[in-house]
């Protein structure tokens, strides 16, 4: 099965219609660009790609992909798991001076009520299977990002007690290199995964 | 008191159990046979003039192929009432990895000798809860041993990790890994 070619769906706000829809819908199109034909879809102009808008009707057309991208995207919650020095840098990311609230990223001391998981720091084998009861524990979507050297590939600390790599055991998103990656390295990564997260597709169906 | 004095005073009180005086630098260690190392303690801790009465660490050595015996046991003894310090070294051979718990004299000792057990194997007898504090309870071997490889011994991995390991190659049949495949049908 190739890419199925996603149906336009209608979103459509309760202000509009409470009347005639029909003249309250030609009187806006009226006022539609200029030397354009008259039509219906003529009257829609495309703020950005793939997101059309009926100017003055309250009305934005456009796919469920986008909608339900865009709803996940604005307000990513990582859980607040440290594991190591990398916790010091992500606290850091947390506080007011870097400010990730302001891109609807609050940290969520739950699994349970969490969209994204950063490990932070070293995994440690013994710590491992518990890195990965948290990653189980939470809702999908959820989504990983390996912060800092260790969490990607083990780091200097090639030994007999630390994990080569969270992705040997997790599904990793985003890498994030550093030693400690630095406030705005991880907010780069976040920033990343926000993209990943809009490009998805048909992730709100049950086909997955 | 100072700590010279100290150790020529352990060394006559326990003659045959003390096998040497080392200093260096300053820093005063007496080496000792292991057999009866509750009771000196328990002298240093109780003797008035000594007063011992805190133990600042505890701490296990590996010397493979630079000494006849293999492990000691390391303690640093500190007494906060004559603000005077000491090393104890005894000696744990390779072949009788035993030696008794300190830990009804210092009760911060426990964890010490755990570790000591984690990192070395060497066996504390009379500790009350003598189980790995460190490594996994199921891990094999004793990681901070010379011969013990730096990566793990070869072709062995805990169990743990198998199993988490596992579980991840199965995420992709969950539809977990990558979230979107496309529509199944």
């Amino acid at each position: 099965m190739g890419v199925r070619k996603s149906k336009e769906l209608r979103v459509t706000s309760y202000e509009l219609g409470n009347k005639d829809k029909n003249t309250e819908y030609s009187r806006l199109r009226r006022p539609a660009v200029a030397g354009t034909q008259n039509t219906d879809t003529a009257s829609l102009i495309e703020v950005e790609e793939g997101i059309k808008i009926i100017p003055g009707a309250n009305t934005i057309i456009t796919t469920l992909d986008k909608v339900v991208n865009w709803g996940r995207k604005s307000a990513l919650w990582p859980m607040t798991f440290g594991l190591a020095c990398c916790a010091i840098e992500m606290m850091t990311t947390g506080s007011s001076y870097y400010d990730l609230d302001r891109f609807g990223i609050i940290f969520r001391a739950s699994p349970r009520q969490s969209d994204a998981i950063i490990v932070a720091g070293t995994v440690t084998k013994k710590m491992a299977p518990v890195v990965r009861r948290v990653y189980d524990q939470m809702p999908e979507p959820r989504y990983v990002i390996a912060m800092g050297s260790c969490a990607s590939s083990g780091g200097i600390f090639d030994t007999y007690s630390v994990v080569q790599g969270c992705d040997s055991f997790l599904p990793v998103d985003v890498y994030i290199p550093g030693c400690p990656p630095r406030p705005e390295a991880l907010i780069e990564g976040l920033l990343k995964l926000q993209k990943k997260i809009s490009q998805e597709k048909l992730r709100w169906s049950r086909w997955r | 008191m100072e700590a010279r004095e100290i150790a020529e005073a352990i060394k006559e009180r326990f003659q045959l159990e003390v096998k040497d005086i080392q200093e260096f630098r300053g820093q005063v260690s007496v080496i000792i046979k292991k057999e009866r190392i509750h009771e000196i303690m328990k002298y240093l801790y109780d003797t008035a003039e000594f007063c011992f009465d805190y133990l600042q660490d505890l701490c296990g050595v590996d010397y493979l192929d630079k000494k006849e015996k293999r492990f000691e046991i390391v303690y640093h003894l500190y007494s906060f009432r004559h603000r005077h310090m000491i090393r104890i070294k005894a000696e744990v051979p390779e072949d009788d990895m035993f030696i008794n718990s300190v830990v009804c004299i210092w009760a911060g000792a426990n964890w010490h000798e755990r570790e000591a057990y984690d990192m070395y194997g060497i066996v504390f007898k009379g500790h009350p809860d003598l189980r790995r504090i460190l490594m996994p309870e199921d891990w094999e071997g004793f990681p901070l041993r010379k011969d013990y490889p730096l990566r793990g011994p070869e072709g062995w991995e805990w169990k743990g990790i198998k199993e988490i390991e596992e579980l991840h190659t199965h995420d992709d049949e969950r539809g977990i890994k990558t979230g979107f495949k496309g529509s199944r049908d």
